[in-house]
C-alpha cells in the first residue's frame, strides 16, 4: 500500500508533526491542567507562577476531601448504576424491535419504522416538560426510575441495529426456523452474536453519552443521594464556590476517569461506534 | 507515440520482491500486452512506468528521454484504470476536459471564479471544448456529455475512461484489466474496439491482463510475466507454438497443455509412460525431461496400437465433454509415468462418436508438434527424426 | 413443513403481511412492541404534548388548564429575554460550527496524509468527546481566571488584551463557545476521517496521470467534492448539538452576565422550572424543536440533490 504523494519527505512530514502535536498539546491541556490543579495544595494554585507538579503535594488531601465533603462516591456509583440499568432497557426493547424490522414481515414495519426515523429527529430535552409533569403526577420524581425512564428507548440504537441486521443473510434465518426455532430464540441466539461488534460500539457510546447527561437529571434529582456525576460535580461547584479549586479539580478527575478509561480501553469501538452514526441506509 | 525502455526494474513490497530485474523493450507504436496471473507484479510494472510507483532499482525511458524520478503528469503518459476511476461528481464532459484544463491553463486561469474571467482563458477553454466533443464524437459517447458516471453503462464507462487517456494524445496508452469490469459478452465487443482504436491511433499501447484470450487476441507482441519476471516477449503465435519454458506453455492455451514425464534415454530417444518415442533430442545428456503436448497435437485411435510406430501412449477413456463443434476426451495412460497425469485430447466429434468411458484407446502425438522441456523448465529442441533412422538411411 | 416453500416464496415479494406466515406477523407486532410502547411513552407523546401545551395557559401547578391559542407564542415575539437568548444561541452556533468543522477537516486531513502516529492523534482529539463536560467547564473557568489563568497568561504573553472571559458581557458567549469547538473536534475528525478512508485511492491516481498532483488540486478535485456528503452531515450534527448548549451555561454564567449567555434551553429550563410557567417553557420547546428540524430536513434535502455518485 504505496502512499505515494504522503507528506514522507522530511521537512513535510515535520510540518505535519509540528501542526498536529500543537493541536494535540492544545486538546490535553484541559485534561492536564485538571490533573495537576487536583494535585496542589490552595495556596500554590493562584500562584505567580506556572508549574504543573506542585511543590507540596496535596493529592492525598485533595482527593480524600472531594470523597468526603460530598458522597462522591455515591455519585459514582449512581452513575454505574443509572448507564447500566438503561443500557440494558436499551438493549432489551432495541434488538428485537431492530429484527423485526430488518427481517420480518409484518404489516406495521414501515409505519414503525417511519416513527423511529421521526424519534431520531427530537432532541431528547423536548421531551423534558411533559414527562416532568408526568412523573409529578405519578409521584416518582426523585427516583432512580425518574432518571433511567426517559432514556430507556434508544431510537439511535434501533437504527443503528437494524442497518446491521440487514447485512445478515436471510437463508441463516430460514435455517433457523427450519431448526425449530421460535422468533424470540432467532433474536437472542442469533442475531445478537452477530450484532456484538455493533452492540458494544453501542453500548460505549450510551455508556459516555448518559453518563455524561445532565439536563434531565438536574432537572428531576432533588437529593444528593441520587445525583449523577455531572450533577454531583454542580453540587460541589456549588458548595465549593470558588473557593478550593485543588478539591474541585480531584472530584472532575474522578468523574471523568471512568469515561476515560472506557475509552482507551475500546477506542477502535468507541469510533466504530460513532462513525456508524454517518453510515445512512 | 513513443518507444519505452525498461532496464533491470526492481521493486519490494514490504520486504517481499514483487519485480526482480525486469527489462522489456517495447517498440514505438506496438500494442504490447503484459499476461501473467494474479500477483505476479504485471499491474506494479506498469505504474510504475505510469510513474504512480518509483522502483527500487532499474531505469525506464519513454521516447529515448529517461523519466527516472520524473512525475506521472510529465511523462505523457495516459492511464486506463481497472475501475475506470472516473470522477464521480462531475459530468463526462467535465471529465473528459480536465487532463487539458490541467495541462494547458495556467494556475490562475484555472482558479474557479477568476480564472474564466482572462481573456486567454476563453479562448484556451474553447479549444478544450472542441477537443472534447471531438473526442467524445470518436468513440460514440458525444450523446452522453452532460451525464454523470452513475448514470452510465459499465461499456459507456469504459469509452470515458479511453476517452479521457485519448483527449491528451500520450506517447503511451497504460491499460490495466480495463475489461474485467464487463460482462463476457461485452468483453469481446470491446476487444475488438480497443485493437481498432490501436489501428487508427498508431500510439504505443502496454495492455496489463490476466486473461490469455485478451492477451493473444489483441497484442503485436506479448510479454509472459511469472513471479516478477517476463520469462518471454514473443508475438501471440510464437508464444503459443514455442514457449520458452514450461511455465509459459502451461499458463498460455486452453485447455491446459498435456505434461508427461520422460527420461531422455541412451539412444537420445525419450523413454514415455512405459514406451519410448522416436524423438532425437538435440544435444541433451541423459536426464529427465517434461514433456508438453497441446491437446490438439493429439490423434486418438479407438483401437489401441493399430499403428505401433510413433509417438504412441495407450490409455483408457475417463470423460468426454461434448462442446459441439468438438469434443474433448479426457483420458489416463495405461502404464509408467504419466499414469498419474490427467490428459485431454481434441477430437472431432465423429471419432469421439464411438468412444465411452473406459474405453481403450491409443494416442499418438503428432511429432512435430511436441514440445520437451528439460529438468530446469527449458524447451530444449527435438527433431521427429529418431537417430537410429537417421543412421539406417546414412547406411543405407 | 407446509409452510416453507410457500414463506420462502412470499420472502421474494416485497408485500409486507399478507404473504407472511400468521405466525411471522404477529412476532413483529411482539418483538417490536416494549420499543413501540417506549417510544410513545418517552419521546413521542411527549413532543405532541409539548406541542398541545404550548398551545395553553398551564402553569405548573395550576389547577385549571384552559386553552389558550397562540398567546404564548405572541408572548414570546413581545419578549425581550426570548430575542436575546434566540440571538445568542445563533450567534454560538454561528461560531461554533465553522470553526470546530474547519479545523475537524484540517486534523482529520494531516492525519491521512501521514503515517507517524496516526493512531495517537486521533485518540488525543477525540478524547474531549467523552469526557465529561461539566467537569471540563470547570477546568475551563479556571484557565479563563482573569489573572492566573492559562489562556489569559497565554494571550498576554503575546500581548493580545484579556480581560474576565466569562464575566464580560462581550466575551462570555465567545468563551463558551471555545469549550463548545474544543469538545466538538474530535467528533468531526473521526467522521471526515471516515470519509476521507472512502476516497477510491485510484481516483487520486487518475488526478495525478492527468496532471492534478499537487496539494492544492488533490484537495479541491478529489478530496472536497468527495466529502461533500460527509461535511453535509458533519456541520448538520455540530450545529444541531450547538442549539442544545446547556451545561456550560448552567454550571459556568447562569445565564449571565447580563443575559449575555441566556440560551434558548436554558431560558427553557428556567421558565419551565424555575418559574414553572411550564406552556410558556413549552412554547420555547416548540420553537428549539423548529429550528433543529428544519436544519435536519435541509440536511436530508440537499444530501438526496447531491449524492448520485454511486
Amino acid at each position: 500500500m504505496a502512499r505515494h504523494y504522503q507528506l514522507s519527505r522530511l521537512p513535510l512530514a515535520l510540518l505535519r508533526h509540528l501542526l498536529l502535536a500543537s493541536g494535540a498539546f492544545l486538546m490535553l491541556a484541559p485534561f492536564v491542567l485538571m490533573v495537576s490543579l487536583s494535585l496542589k495544595p490552595p495556596a500554590e494554585i493562584f500562584a505567580a507562577e506556572l508549574r504543573l507538579l506542585p511543590e507540596t503535594w496535596h493529592a492525598v488531601e485533595n482527593y480524600s476531601a472531594a470523597f468526603s465533603k460530598q458522597p462522591l462516591a455515591r455519585y459514582l456509583l449512581n452513575g454505574f448504576l443509572v448507564t447500566g440499568a438503561i443500557f440494558t432497557a436499551q438493549m432489551l426493547s432495541a434488538v428485537p424491535c431492530a429484527y423485526a424490522l430488518a427481517k420480518l414481515r409484518w404489516r406495521g414495519r414501515e409505519l414503525v419504522f417511519a416513527l423511529v426515523l421521526l424519534g431520531l429527529l427530537i432532541p431528547h430535552q423536548v421531551t423534558a416538560i411533559p414527562l416532568y409533569i408526568g412523573m409529578w403526577k405519578l409521584g416518582i420524581l426523585n427516583t432512580y426510575a425518574a432518571i433511567i425512564l426517559p432514556s430507556t428507548i434508544s431510537v439511535f440504537g434501533i437504527f443503528l441495529l437494524r442497518q446491521f441486521f440487514r447485512t445478515v443473510p436471510d437463508d441463516l434465518i430460514h435455517a433457523a426456523r427450519l431448526d425449530g426455532l421460535g422468533e424470540f430464540a432467532i433474536v437472542w441466539r442469533i442475531m445478537l452474536p452477530t450484532a456484538m461488534p455493533a452492540l458494544m460500539a453501542f453500548g460505549l457510546l450510551s455508556f459516555v453519552w448518559n453518563w455524561n447527561e445532565f439536563f434531565w437529571p438536574l432537572i428531576v434529582v432533588q437529593s444528593e443521594q441520587l445525583a449523577t456525576p455531572p450533577l454531583g460535580i454542580l453540587f460541589f461547584s456549588n458548595a465549593e464556590a470558588g473557593t478550593n479549586y485543588g478539591l474541585l479539580m480531584a472530584a472532575a478527575v474522578v468523574v471523568n476517569a471512568p469515561l476515560i478509561a472506557a475509552f482507551l480501553l475500546a477506542q477502535r469501538r468507541f469510533i466504530e461506534g460513532v462513525t456508524m452514526t454517518g453510515v445512512k441506509a | 507515440m513513443a518507444a519505452v525502455e525498461l532496464a533491470a526494474i526492481a521493486k519490494s513490497f514490504a520486504g517481499t520482491a514483487v519485480l526482480r530485474g525486469v527489462s522489456l523493450d517495447i517498440r514505438d507504436g506496438e500494442f504490447l500486452t503484459l499476461v501473467g496471473p494474479s500477483g505476479c507484479g504485471k499491474s506494479t510494472l506498469l505504474r510504475i512506468i505510469a510513474g504512480l510507483e518509483t522502483p527500487d532499482g532499474g531505469t525506464i525511458r519513454i521516447g529515448g528521454r529517461s523519466v527516472d524520478g520524473v512525475p506521472p503528469k510529465r511523462r505523457d503518459v495516459a492511464m486506463v484504470f481497472q475501475s475506470y476511476a472516473l470522477y464521480p461528481y462531475m459530468t463526462v464532459r467535465q471529465n473528459l476536459a480536465l487532463p487539458l484544463e490541467m495541462r494547458r491553463l495556467s494556475t490562475i486561469e484555472r482558479l474557479p471564479l477568476v480564472g474564466r474571467l482572462l481573456p486567454g482563458a476563453r479562448r484556451k477553454r474553447r479549444q478544450i471544448e472542441a477537443d472534447v466533443t471531438a473526442v467524445a464524437a470518436a468513440l460514440s459517447i458525444a450523446h452522453l456529455l452532460e451525464r454523470r458516471p452513475a448514470q452510465l453503462s459499465g461499456g459507456q464507462r469504459q469509452r470515458t475512461a479511453l476517452g479521457r487517456a485519448m483527449v491528451r494524445h500520450p506517447q503511451v496508452f497504460l491499460m490495466d484489466e480495463p475489461l474485467s469490469n464487463l460482462d463476457a459478452n461485452l468483453r469481446v465487443e470491446a476487444r475488438t474496439e480497443i485493437a481498432e482504436l490501436h489501428r487508427r491511433l498508431k500510439t504505443t499501447f502496454i495492455y496489463v491482463t490476466h486473461d490469455q484470450a485478451e492477451a493473444m487476441t489483441m497484442a503485436d507482441r506479448v510479454a509472459v510475466m511469472l513471479d516478477g519476471e517476463i520469462i518471454q516477449v514473443a508475438p501471440p503465435q510464437q508464444i503459443y507454438d514455442g514457449p520458452a519454458e514450461l511455465r509459459v506453455a502451461q499458463f498460455i492455451g486452453t485447455p491446459k497443455i498435456n505434461v508427461l514425464a520422460g527420461r531422455i534415454n541412451a539412444t537420445g530417444g525419450i523413454d514415455v509412460a512405459g514406451g519410448s518415442w522416436p524423438l532425437a533430442v538435440a544435444g541433451a545428456e541423459a536426464g529427465s525431461v517434461s514433456i508438453g503436448i497441446r491437446a490438439e497435437a493429439w490423434e486418438i485411435d479407438k483401437e489401441p496400437a493399430k499403428r505401433a510406430q510413433g509417438c504412441l501412449l495407450p490409455g483408457r477413456v475417463r470423460h468426454l465433454e461434448h462442446l459441439g463443434a468438438e469434443t474433448l476426451v479426457h483420458f489416463v495412460a495405461d502404464s509408467g509415468a504419466g499414469a498419474e497425469a490427467r490428459l485431454v485430447a481434441r477430437v472431432e466429434p465423429v471419432i469421439a462418436a464411438g468412444l465411452s468411458m473406459g474405453a481403450a484407446i491409443s494416442a499418438r502425438a503428432k511429432p512435430d508438434r511436441i514440445l520437451v522441456f528439460d529438468a530446469a523448465g527449458k524447451r530444449i529442441p527435438v527433431s521427429a527424426e529418431p537417430a537410429s533412422t537417421l543412421r539406417q538411411v546414412a547406411n543405407a | 413443513m407446509p409452510n416453507a416453500p410457500a414463506a420462502l416464496a412470499a420472502s421474494a415479494r416485497p408485500a409486507f403481511g399478507a404473504g407472511a406466515p400468521l405466525a411471522e406477523r404477529v412476532a413483529g407486532w411482539v418483538l417490536a412492541g416494549p420499543a413501540l410502547a417506549l417510544m410513545w411513552l418517552m419521546l413521542l407523546g411527549p413532543a405532541l404534548a409539548v406541542l398541545a401545551l404550548s398551545f395553553t395557559d398551564w402553569t405548573f401547578g395550576s389547577p385549571r388548564l384552559d386553552w389558550a391559542g397562540a398567546d404564548n407564542y405572541r408572548q414570546l415575539i413581545g419578549d425581550r429575554v426570548f430575542w436575546v437568548s434566540l440571538t445568542n444561541t445563533l450567534v454560538y452556533v454561528a461560531f461554533v460550527v465553522p470553526i470546530s468543522v474547519a479545523i475537524g477537516l484540517a486534523v482529520a486531513l494531516l492525519i491521512e496524509a501521514g503515517n507517524g502516529l496516526n493512531g495517537l492523534y486521533r485518540t488525543i482529539y477525540f478524547l474531549p468527546v467523552t469526557s465529561t463536560l461539566l467537569a471540563m467547564a470547570l477546568v475551563f473557568a479556571f484557565a479563563f481566571h482573569p489573572t492566573v489563568g492559562l489562556i489569559t497568561r497565554a494571550l498576554s504573553a503575546l500581548a493580545i488584551p484579556t480581560t474576565d472571559w466569562l464575566k464580560n458581557p462581550s466575551t462570555a458567549l465567545f468563551a463558551l463557545g471555545t469549550i463548545g469547538i474544543w469538545q466538538a473536534i474530535g467528533l468531526n475528525m473521526v467522521l471526515f476521517l471516515a470519509g476521507l478512508k472512502a476516497i477510491p485511492k485510484d481516483l487520486y491516481e487518475a488526478a495525478a496521470v492527468d496532471g492534478a498532483d499537487g496539494a492544492w488540486e488533490r484537495f479541491r478535485r478529489v478530496t472536497w467534492p468527495m466529502l461533500g456528503p460527509v461535511t453535509l452531515f458533519v456541520v448538520t450534527i455540530t450545529a444541531v448539538r450547538s442549539f442544545q448548549v446547556f451545561d456550560t451555561v448552567a454550571v459556568l454564567t447562569d445565564g449571565g452576565p447580563n443575559k449575555a449567555t441566556n440560551v434558548l434551553l436554558f431560558q427553557m429550563y428556567q421558565e419551565g422550572f424555575s418559574f414553572l410557567r411550564s406552556a410558556y417553557a413549552a412554547a420555547i420547546t416548540v420553537v428549539f424543536l423548529s429550528f433543529v428540524l428544519v436544519l435536519t430536513l435541509l440536511q436530508v434535502k440537499l444530501q438526496e440533490r447531491w449524492t448520485h455518485y454511486t
